[in-house]
């Protein structure tokens, strides 16, 4: 049957050319980039080359990238790295779980935390992160995208308080490198985390950017690999697979960009023109160009996806938790959803390879679903969806 | 981007006859043969797995007890998810945890606390597999929901209703736990393991290959593992910032005798011998249960034996409310042997059960279900003496 994917948010394809890249370091070139011999200086030019690429797509310098598992351990890496003793972190209510876990682990251990709320466009206010700042704040951590409604937080205001405070700045870059242009330097931030998966690399690569002058702990203890910030042995097929995608995401920002914005225009156009009472989560917001999440009042947003993945429309609803059943979803929850409309909300994510044909199937597939739960919804029936 | 699947996982809705069928996947092998079965059948299927309760939430309970059998502890769910993936047909899991924690929990805490015995899967099954789950298989576009309960539905051409029956292993029959079912849900519903032994269904998922052939059964109830059902209510109510149930009520004999004092009516149930903390040389057991006074009544067996009983919340299965009494044999508990009895229904909702002989302990808050040989009449939850 046709399958059209629309949860590039969750995760992308390997581009074919990515996969080109990394073939080599799984054959021939199989050496470990710590080797002293032919072997491992293969490796190891590959693992430069690959940290040049990453350090151009955020316009940071080499030496400034750690390469690291992926978005959670750069995460990890950044928040543990930082912060100890008794201190202070300033966050927000729609972060992903790795900067929400991180914290709340911390706080375990007696640091304090601020959960910055969002408006019902999913912004934090960069003054309100100059009100929670404390003599203790050692650390201000806001995502870059968010995953679940795409919107863009006002990170350069915020990194310029942050740089006034004397307080590192870590942002989670997963949703946005590669998506939209990442400059560590106009956003002033001084750890930045990303994943590759999330722009057409392999999973279980990610890097972490961190500013010259960052005093930064460990998180792991080995050998002396990535200057000590990082030891293991280095990934280095992925490694080369996260270089090449981001030389891809640099060169192609710009086209792909906009290609996308176009279609998921058309996309949220189209169904808000056929299903009666959607709407857009966050559409006030700046958004990434490739997602977008739309309420349908009065249905069950878990029902519509299986019904939606069954007709061959794959797209997604919250945040999967360990069983793979879906929980309210904590974002939606902040900009001020009550739990029934969180709950009938599903997010589309395009991907580079979106076409015409996906956004006209899915506009084919979608409303008839939708109409078919609310002819089933008891909710719906009673009238209660009815404006 | 759009791909043509290689493996064909999912099915192209009614392209098949019978339509889409969803499977309600609890891990086990029941509920994996059932899917195997169906397939076999040339049905198509969706494969569903209910996320009911998440061990986490009472961390106190956590501990000795192994993973399995736990509620949805996440071993059973990839059990579900393999089978799907071996047979090659889509499944999801779907969060009922708010559904099931107020429309099972809940009340399974507030009965004990009141001095009743619930059975939570009655309430699981009527409340939640065959309502949300039913409609959420119907939402996704299967018109039908299939699950692995031994019980069997069929239309009655001339009353024109659905009854269910026994399963043809009684010793299997589980139709005491789906008395609550309405004609609604038994027309949209399959038992096909109603025809099985617990033998054959896992020859069945031995022979399709599933890994979950010789799982062993699990007896207690899900969410409470390691079957001490006081101690998680004590766990509960501390979760839920709620009183625990008051200690110091009196344990005493039907002619006022106090003989000991108790540490919370949710540790009793009527029947009971053990654990009353009275030793009088003869045996004890609990007669009565009796949540205003704070007291648990005890005597000899003799006394437990009890003729009548009235039934609350009665469903009506293979008739409509009868206008007149009709003889039935009823049971009183899963393990009890269905015996003799006239049922009157007093409105559309209650009835009264008069046993021919008198049967031991009838509890109230457990269900009465009210069967015409192989036939489920109908039945409801057994009231506390007035």
């Amino acid at each position: 049957m046709n399958r059209v994917y629309m949860d590039h948010n969750a995760t992308t394809p390997v581009d074919p050319a990515v996969l080109d890249a990394m073939l080599p370091f799984l054959t021939t070139n199989f050496g470990n980039a710590a080797s002293i011999h032919s072997f491992g200086q293969k490796a190891r030019a590959a693992v430069e080359s690959a940290r040049d690429s990453v350090a151009a797509l955020l316009g940071a310098r080499p030496q400034e990238i750690v390469f690291t598992s992926g978005g959670t351990e750069s995460d990890n890496h950044a928040i543990f790295g930082i912060v100890s003793g008794p201190a202070h972190i300033i966050t927000t209510a729609i972060e992903h779980e790795a900067v929400l876990n991180t914290c709340q682990a911390l706080e375990k251990s007696g640091v304090a935390v601020t959960y910055l709320p969002v408006d019902p466009a999913g912004l934090v206010d960069p003054e309100a992160v100059r009100r929670a700042l404390r003599p203790e704040t050692i650390l201000i951590t806001v995502m870059h995208a968010n995953n679940e409604l795409g919107t863009i937080q006002p990170l350069a205001e915020i990194g310029k308080i942050a740089e006034q405070a004397g307080v590192y700045f870590h942002t989670d870059a997963v949703q946005s490198a590669g998506k939209i242009p990442v400059s560590v330097d106009q956003l002033g931030v001084d750890l930045l985390s990303l994943s590759g998966h999330k722009f057409y690399a392999p999973k279980g690569v990610g890097a972490l950017y961190i500013r010259s002058g960052t005093r930064l702990r460990q998180l792991l203890y080995g050998g002396h690999h990535q200057r000590g910030f990082r030891p293991g042995t280095e990934n280095v097929p992925g490694i080369a697979g996260l270089g090449k995608a981001a030389d891809i995401a640099k060169n192609s920002l710009a086209e792909t960009a906009s290609r996308m914005e176009a279609l998921r225009n058309r996309l949220e156009r189209g169904i808000l023109e056929r299903v009666p009472q959607a709407r857009v989560n966050a559409a006030a917001a700046p958004r990434t160009p490739n997602t977008s999440n739309i309420l349908f009042p009065g249905l069950e947003g878990e029902a519509l996806v299986i019904a939606l993945d069954l007709k061959g429309l794959a797209c997604s609803t919250g945040a999967a938790c360990s069983s793979g059943a879906v929980e309210p979803s904590h974002v939606l929850t902040a900009i001020g959803l009550p739990p029934e409309e969180a709950r009938a909300s599903l997010r589309f994510s395009l991907g580079r390879h979106t076409t015409d044909a996906d956004i006209a199937f899915a506009l084919e597939v979608v409303p008839a679903a939708v109409a078919q739960l609310r002819e089933l919804s008891p909710t719906c029936r009673k009238g209660a969806g009815a404006p | 981007m759009s791909v043509a699947s290689q493996n064909e996982l999912t099915p192209q809705p009614s392209s098949k006859p019978g339509g889409l069928v969803a499977v309600a996947m609890s891990g086990g092998v029941d509920s994996s043969a059932v899917a195997a079965l169906l397939l076999r059948q040339g049905r198509e299927v969706v494969g569903l797995t209910m996320q009911l309760w998440n061990q986490r939430r009472l961390p106190e309970l956590m501990g000795e007890t192994p993973a399995h059998g736990r509620c949805c502890s996440l071993d059973d769910v990839y059990d579900a998810k393999r089978v799907a993936q071996h047979l090659g047909f889509s499944h999801y899991v779907v969060n009922f945890e708010s559904q099931f924690e107020e429309r099972v929990v809940r009340p399974f805490v507030a009965e004990y606390l009141s001095g009743r015995t619930p059975i939570a899967c009655a309430n699981c099954n009527t409340d939640v597999k065959f309502e949300p789950l039913l409609l959420m298989a119907r939402q996704a576009g299967a018109e039908r929901l299939a699950t692995g309960h031994y019980a069997r539905v069929r239309r009655n051409p001339e009353t024109n209703r659905f009854e269910l029956l026994r399963a043809r292993d009684e010793s299997k029959d589980q139709t005491y736990f789906l008395f609550g079912l309405t004609q609604d849900q038994l027309a949209r519903t399959d038992f096909p393991l109603g025809e099985l032994t617990k033998e054959e269904a896992r020859e069945l998922a031995r022979s399709a290959g599933l890994a979950v052939a010789d799982k062993p059964e699990s007896m207690e109830l899900c969410f409470v593992p390691n079957g001490n059902y006081a101690q998680f209510i004590e766990a509960y109510q501390r979760d839920q910032g709620a009183p625990l149930p008051a200690a110091g009520g009196e344990i005493a004999r039907q002619n006022g005798e106090v003989l000991a004092h108790h540490a919370g009516l949710h540790q009793f149930t009527v029947g009971q011998r053990k654990g009353l903390g009275v030793s009088t040389g003869e045996p004890l057991y609990v007669i009565s249960i009796d949540p205003a006074a704070n007291r648990v009544t005890v005597g000899e067996d003799a006394a437990l034996r009890q003729t009548a009983c009235e039934v609350e919340r009665v469903n009506w299965i293979a008739c409509a409310t009868p206008p007149a009494p009709v003889r039935a044999e009823v049971k009183i508990r899963h393990k009890h042997e269905a015996a003799a009895a006239t049922v009157e229904a007093l409105d559309a909702t209650r009835a009264r059960v008069t046993f021919d002989a008198p049967q031991r302990a009838i509890t109230p808050g457990q269900a009465a279900v009210f069967y015409s040989g192989e036939v489920v009449l109908g039945g409801g939850w057994i009231a506390r003496e007035k």
